[in-house]
């Protein structure tokens, strides 16, 4: 497993359009094919959305790191931030049957990512959230691709 | 950032652009509310947003649920792919009346 890059922020929204270019960047030079690549910007930007708002609380003096490894042919991510231990428990999807705004945010992650894992940080403080997403499905991001031509011929 | 406005038929037509995340859906929030507190019927046009979060969608439900609860009229015109991609991951595609354009609305 090599690890890729290391990057730090603070917790604030202003900080989020950055951090989706520069995903976008690392994973494209990854060799990420462009659907799973719109996946992984969604679920960081999403998930590091989530630490500000639920577990710094809107407090923009917390940091985030967000750390980026390649291992085989996925790219695993891990968020670490250093608020209260939140309840493992407590982070689930919301029934999308009753349409209110918020909650979204684990859902979506679950849906785009290949696996999602939170775990506490064996220190005193902080959490961890770990997600894999393979790099490149060939079959899946070119399939429409491939129908069209097959369409087409 | 101040959104442009335009009339069709009996809705405002309200154009959000760029990204629409954290720093901005609370913005967004606010534009969209204030039209409905005008008692405005409004349609939402996504055609320009780049990027949308689960903030800038849930400042769409908000405003959807506000209207319905006025007795107004909501819905959403031009919905962009990249959009459209998180409404349909949330299962909102069926919720929002949706437009493929303004010329698609009648009165």
């Amino acid at each position: 497993m090599i690890r890729l890059e290391r990057i730090h922020l603070l917790s604030r929204a202003d900080k989020l359009q950055p951090l989706r270019h520069f995903v976008r960047e690392l994973a494209s030079q990854q060799g990420c094919c462009e659907e799973n690549l719109d996946s992984m910007v969604m679920a960081i930007n999403e998930a590091c959305m989530n630490v500000m708002q639920h577990a710094y609380g809107g407090r923009e003096d917390g940091e985030i790191i967000v750390e980026f490894w390649k291992d085989d042919g996925e790219l695993l991510v891990r968020i670490y931030d250093f608020a209260e231990k939140v309840d493992l428990k407590g982070i689930k999807s919301r029934d999308l049957n009753e349409v209110r705004p918020g909650g979204l945010g684990v859902h979506i992650i679950h849906q785009v990512m290949d696996s999602v894992e939170y775990k506490n940080q064996t220190d005193s403080v902080g959490n961890v959230l770990e997600m894999r997403k393979q790099l490149s499905m060939p079959v899946k991001c070119n399939s429409g691709t491939s129908e069209n031509n097959k369409a087409k011929n | 950032m101040k959104y442009p406005v335009t009339q069709h038929l009996n809705y405002a037509v309200l154009q959000l652009t760029g990204e629409v995340d954290l720093s901005e859906s609370p913005n967004a929030r606010k534009q969209i509310l204030n039209h409905i507190k005008n008692k405005s019927n409004l349609l939402v046009d996504l055609s320009l947003v780049e990027y949308i979060d689960s903030s800038g969608v849930a400042s769409l439900v908000e405003g959807f649920q506000t209207a319905r609860a006025e007795q107004l009229e909501f819905a959403l015109v031009g919905v962009s792919s990249s959009a459209m991609q998180v409404l349909q991951l949330a299962r909102l595609d069926s919720v929002f009346t949706i437009y493929d354009s303004l010329d698609d609305v009648k009165e």
